[in-house]
């Protein structure tokens, strides 16, 4: 019998030898080198900035000199709740929930019939045609739509060729979402909110329909539902949690955009906008922080709510 | 879904999914026949003529190239921060079980969670409290900050399905904690990481709300754009740089599918 020492090997000695028996012998010493540097980027660069500019919100602005008082108050705050304010906060939350619904509404045919239908080369196709206007320049998307939607651009072309100018014009002449012409209204916006994050909806959507089994949907139309039923009493419920997940960034983007209202859309502000205005030439941060707040709380309600609907899984 | 060679698509949802393609990719495409376009004042359709001149007046242009310069320079020292810092989190959290995992890839999609401008405001106050001046290394600060989730995502992923008595086998066959890494742990998420680095490339290539923040005299490629396209003053030039950064960005996105599309395959995987 080999006394206990000899099993356990001599140490391989040298600088890395040792660091390396040492990173094997303490799985924790390891854990640790492998996360600081991560965590430190992350928690002192990311965290600490999000922290100093909510504790940014609570100090006031002193509106003879417009110099930042640095006394902790809740002044800023009720100035967010101001009417013009809260008419700029519900604008956006009305937008991000339009664009969010018409974007599930764009995405389900396409992701379900990637999802079930296509195969081979053509899956192959349609995640790319999902991932290539997901990943291309944000602002060449903006761009294109800026084209599309000027008065001597394709769309206005497309209608009087079609001899709707007249339906366009009807359509413009609407309160709110009308205006003078496509690109200062809010349908412009719209359309191009819808365009910018629709692929942000077909993916989730897309991968959790790929997880329904094929014989559920079988089982249904074998038990007499129609395909209308199977779509409301199977389908919808199994695809709501890749929905809800895709509806996290056609929401968060949406509520923080301040690009694509300020080039395509009227003059009315969004949050974003409104955060970037009031920290740039007013120099208002605490108002600018305190609006910053309430995409944060609100997706903070949202993500806890997708949670709880398992939308998580499916990311 | 297994797949069910019977079935075939009903029409409304074909022409529901065509329609939702033709879309997402047709007006990007409208970008392609404008690069081309003899029409300098407005943006007239269709286009009264064709000519590719603009293509040698845009080669000409000194702001283009700088703009262009600074964007690949920041992308590609995010794209190494983000990779290291991607990789290292990704390994912690998909070998180890510890207290706090969760809320750690909560961290980590933070950043691209939270609408842009929050992270571009934040950073920007966070440079004014510390007196750090704007310059090239904050726009980088920034950029890093939200790429590090997209090399994470890869990499955790292909973590997954890489098997750890791999790792094992290899320690316990002499080799130490770096050869192993050399030789087991980087051949096996290699691929991975690449895909990631390319998609946090072209991330950081794009990126144009934080960046609007971070940076002080510095036009990066977006914020040209984005300058032309809130003040239009050479449409044509516009039209061109939009087509090459469409050619741009799309070669590392179809290079990054076709790295990891074949990442179910990967050593150990069936264990």
């Amino acid at each position: 019998m080999t006394s206990p020492s000899h099993a356990i090997l001599p140490g391989r000695g040298g600088m890395f030898g040792t660091l390396s028996d040492a990173l094997w012998r303490n799985p924790r010493l390891l854990l640790f080198v492998m996360l600081a540097p991560p965590l430190l980027w992350l928690g002192v660069i990311y965290l600490g900035s999000l922290f100093a500019l909510l504790a940014q919100s609570f100090f006031s602005i002193d509106e003879f000199s417009g110099l930042i008082r640095y006394e902790w108050t809740l002044k800023t705050y009720a100035e967010l709740l101001r009417p013009s304010n809260l008419d700029i906060i519900a604008r956006t939350v009305i937008m991000a929930v339009s664009v969010t619904l018409a974007s599930a509404v764009i995405a389900f045919p396409i992701a379900y019939f990637a999802a079930r239908y296509a195969r081979g080369k053509w899956k192959a196709l349609f995640y790319l045609g999902a991932m290539l206007p997901l990943w291309s320049s944000y602002l060449v998307k903006i761009y294109a739509w800026k084209l599309i939607l000027a008065k001597e651009g394709i769309l206005n072309w497309i209608f009087a060729k079609l001899h709707l100018t007249a339906l366009l014009e009807a359509w413009l002449a609407l309160p709110v979402i009308g205006g003078n012409s496509l690109s200062v209204s809010y349908t412009g916006t719209f359309l191009v909110f819808v365009y910018v994050w629709l692929p942000y909806m077909i993916l989730p959507t897309q991968a959790a329909l790929e997880r329904v089994p094929e014989s559920m949907l079988e089982a249904s139309s074998d038990l007499g539902a129609s395909p209308a039923q199977t779509f409301r009493h199977v389908l919808l419920p199994l695809a709501l949690p890749g929905i809800i997940a895709g509806s996290i960034f056609t929401f968060s983007l949406t509520l923080g955009d301040y690009i694509i209202p300020q080039i395509i859309g009227s003059s009315r502000l969004f949050i974003g906008q409104a955060v970037y205005a009031h920290q740039g030439t007013a120099g208002n941060i605490p108002l600018a922080a305190a609006f910053t707040v309430v995409p944060i709380v609100i997706m903070g309600f949202y993500l806890w709510m997708a949670k709880r609907q398992g939308a998580f899984d499916a990311l | 879904m297994r797949s069910d060679r019977n079935a075939r698509a009903p029409l409304g949802l074909k022409i529901a999914a065509a329609g939702g393609l033709a879309f997402l990719h047709l007006p990007i495409l409208l970008i392609f026949v404008y690069a081309f376009t003899t029409e300098e004042k407005s943006y007239q359709w269709p286009p009264p003529g064709l000519t590719a001149k603009w293509l040698a007046v845009t080669w000409n242009r000194p702001d283009v190239w700088e703009a262009l310069g600074l964007s690949v320079r920041v992308a590609a020292i995010s794209t190494v921060v983000a990779m290291v810092l991607g990789t290292l989190c990704a390994a912690a959290v998909s070998r180890t079980r510890f207290f706090g995992r969760e809320t750690i890839s909560l961290l980590v999609i933070l950043p691209i969670a939270l609408p842009g401008i929050i992270t571009g405001i934040a950073l920007r106050s966070a440079f004014n409290i510390a007196d750090i001046p704007f310059s090239f290394w904050t726009i980088v600060l920034g950029h890093a900050t939200f790429c590090v989730v997209v090399v994470y995502n890869n990499a955790v992923a292909r973590f997954r399905r890489t098997s750890s008595s791999l790792i094992e086998a290899s320690m316990d066959l002499g080799a130490d904690g770096f050869q192993t890494f050399r030789h087991v742990v980087l051949p096996n998420i290699g691929t991975a990481l690449l895909a990631g680095g390319m998609l946090a490339f072209a991330l950081s290539f794009d990126e144009v709300i934080v960046t609007t923040f971070t940076a002080g005299q510095q036009a990066t490629l977006p914020i040209w754009m984005l300058e032309e396209l809130v003040r239009p003053r050479q449409r044509p030039v516009t039209n061109v740089v939009a087509m090459v950064v469409v050619l741009v960005t799309f070669l590392p996105i179809l290079a990054a599918y076709y790295l990891t599309r074949d990442g179910d395959r990967v050593a150990g995987a069936g264990k």
